[in-house]
């Protein structure tokens, strides 16, 4: 950039007086937003590292400088890494079938048919329903004794579980009642994302001689992978955030085989008191999901087609 | 003769679509069925849900049930605590996000562009991180129990500012031309202007923050311990522990608990589906 020099100061002089009175006007606008993140968002975070530097004795009471060794011990301890474990069983585990349920549904909803708004409406119910209240009714389906999901697999001829108490199925039983969750929002998203594609799409591939199959892995699920990418990064997000329902249907357990991240830190702070471990914890997490976030954002630079 | 090929092709169109219209039932059916069975289940006496088989065809719906639940247990009570903190968190955030927005796509002001990267910054800020110092905070402030408690640290949001944001932009900018030369002030502009002519995006963002807010579990959990002060959401999975003599009762606040979002996503789908699309969204 060139500019006279010998205009410069006295446009400054100006300029900085100008700066003011614009900030001055702007800081009503802003400033309420800008305290509130300051104080329940940045000031947390920054606190959150700081505490991850301290011990703290069992009653929360004291907090002694430990460095950076919490956050090793946090990194190498057994407990951990088994949550982690479990937290990437449990993105897995709800990911992929939201997204494809998702897909299924809004190809469905997709179609012309009379009466198609209410089977929309139905399909995108799920998202009413908070954690708490889906928690609740899953609760009952999955009853070992008198729940229906036990009832029907036996009126099947199929083996029965006592879904919530047994390590090898508690997991996949807290990932079931999410996935029936996440549903509403996965088919909302994708049914959005089939409608954006341009009708020119399929005639062009018609006029090729494309059949209703090719036309669907051609052009349907190429204009259609920004939207999986997003809803499924959205999943692995949720999943790694996940609380309420392993609070209400399983408290982390049977024998710690649903402790997902989360849950161990809310464990920690809330029923051990060991704040500065939980804050340690809650540190590698953000910076999972920030890697996660800025992994999947590279992987749409390179697989996603966009249009 | 038209008219016979008219019904006959429509009635072809029919029998087509019988298998779309099988899949479509087929599949509602599967989404409904645990709603179905909580139903069914919150209006038997108690017996019926201990019993095996489970009964999915009650014959006389016990509709005392619901009573029981808004007198026997605080249903009421944690509606009430509900509402408020959904309706305040909900005004909170479209006052600040437009108050932001406006900032953001009407004024000139140093350091816009980097202000408002910061603001979008603090959505990869997953909410569970900050939980153990925004608790410490409000023990410090003794605001445990309390409403400032449960809505304060919500009331700014990064994805309303965006939204009102995007919408802001596509207005003309001959608009804020016209009201300098009228000599409308800022707030004037926006209240007046802009916000009339905004209603779908801020009609967006309500009904997305009310949503959410009402349905919160984390928080709520953290900062209430008197059961006066419980949410809905904190009250029926307390209860769940709590009250297994009345299972059934419990599964009528749980409907109760649901409906009030249902017909919110109901009646708001268009504004709710422009929100879930136009980007992230916090869990």
């Amino acid at each position: 950039m060139t500019t006279d020099a010998r205009l410069l100061p006295e446009r400054r002089r100006g300029s900085v007086a100008r700066s003011l009175r614009q900030l001055a006007a702007a800081s009503p606008f802003v400033l309420p937003s800008v305290v509130l993140f300051g104080v329940f968002v940045f000031y947390p975070l920054a606190r959150s590292v700081y505490l991850g530097f301290h011990a703290t004795d069992p009653f929360g009471r004291r907090e002694v400088w430990v460095g950076i060794e919490q956050y090793r011990d946090v990194l190498t301890s057994s407990d951990f890494r088994y949550s982690l474990l479990v937290t990437g069983q449990f993105a897995l585990y709800t990911v992929v079938p939201s997204t494809v349920i998702g897909l299924y549904l809004a190809l469905l909803a997709h179609q012309r048919l009379p009466g198609i708004l209410l089977f929309r409406t139905i399909f995108s119910s799920t998202v009413a329903s908070s954690v708490a209240v889906s928690s609740v009714m899953w609760l009952l389906l999955l009853n070992p004794g008198v729940g229906v999901l036990n009832y029907l697999l036996d009126e099947g001829g199929l083996p029965t579980a006592s879904w919530l108490t047994e390590p090898r199925w508690a997991l996949p039983a807290v990932a079931m009642t999410t996935v029936w969750m996440n549903i509403g929002f996965a088919t909302i998203v994708i049914l959005a994302g089939l409608q954006n594609i341009p009708e020119e799409l399929y005639e062009a591939a018609r006029v090729d001689g494309a059949g209703r199959r090719n036309q669907f892995l051609h052009v349907t699920l190429p204009a259609l992978s920004p939207t999986l990418l997003f809803v499924s990064v959205v999943g692995v997000i949720f999943a790694f955030q996940s609380f309420g329902q392993i609070h209400i249907l399983t408290r982390g357990g049977p024998l710690d085989s649903t402790t997902v991240i989360v849950y161990s830190i809310y464990r920690e702070a809330f029923l051990h008191y060991n704040v500065g471990l939980a804050s340690a914890q809650a540190i590698v997490l953000f910076v999972i999901v920030l890697l996660l976030t800025m992994a999947q954002f590279v992987a749409a630079q390179r697989w996603v087609f966009y249009r | 003769m038209s008219r016979m090929k008219h019904v006959r092709r429509a009635l072809v169109r029919a029998v087509l679509s019988l298998p779309s219209y099988a899949l479509l039932i087929a599949s509602a059916a599967v989404i409904l069925f645990p709603l179905y069975v909580t139903t069914v289940d919150s209006l038997q006496p108690l017996q019926k849900l201990l019993s095996f088989p489970p009964d999915l065809w009650p014959d006389t719906p016990r509709w005392a049930n619901y009573r029981s639940a808004m007198t026997d247990i605080p249903m009421p009570r944690y509606m009430l605590n509900s509402l408020i903190m959904a309706s305040v968190i909900t005004i909170g955030q479209v006052t600040t996000a437009a108050l932001a927005a406006y900032a953001f796509s009407f004024m000139r002001f140093p350091l816009r562009t980097p202000l408002f990267f910061v603001f979008l910054s603090t959505m990869m800020v997953p909410w569970e991180i900050s939980i153990i110092p925004n608790f410490q905070t409000m023990q410090r402030l003794n605001w445990l129990d309390t409403y400032q408690g449960l809505t304060l640290p919500f009331l700014a949001t990064a994805f309303g500012t965006f939204l009102l944001r995007q919408h802001f932009m596509t207005l003309p900018r001959e608009l804020k031309d016209a009201a300098d030369i009228d000599g409308y002030g800022d707030l004037r502009f926006l209240l007046f202007v802009v916000i009339p002519l905004s209603r779908a995006a801020l009609a967006t963002l309500a009904v997305f923050s009310f949503l959410q807010a009402w349905n919160q579990y984390l928080w709520p959990l953290l900062v209430t311990n008197d059961p006066d002060m419980r949410t809905v959401q904190i009250g029926i999975a307390a209860l769940r522990d709590e009250e297994v003599q009345r299972t059934n009762v419990v599964l009528a606040g749980t409907v109760i608990a649901l409906l009030p979002m249902l017909v919110l996503v109901i009646a708001f789908q268009r504004f709710l589906v422009r929100g879930l699309t136009a980007g992230a969204v916090k869990g």
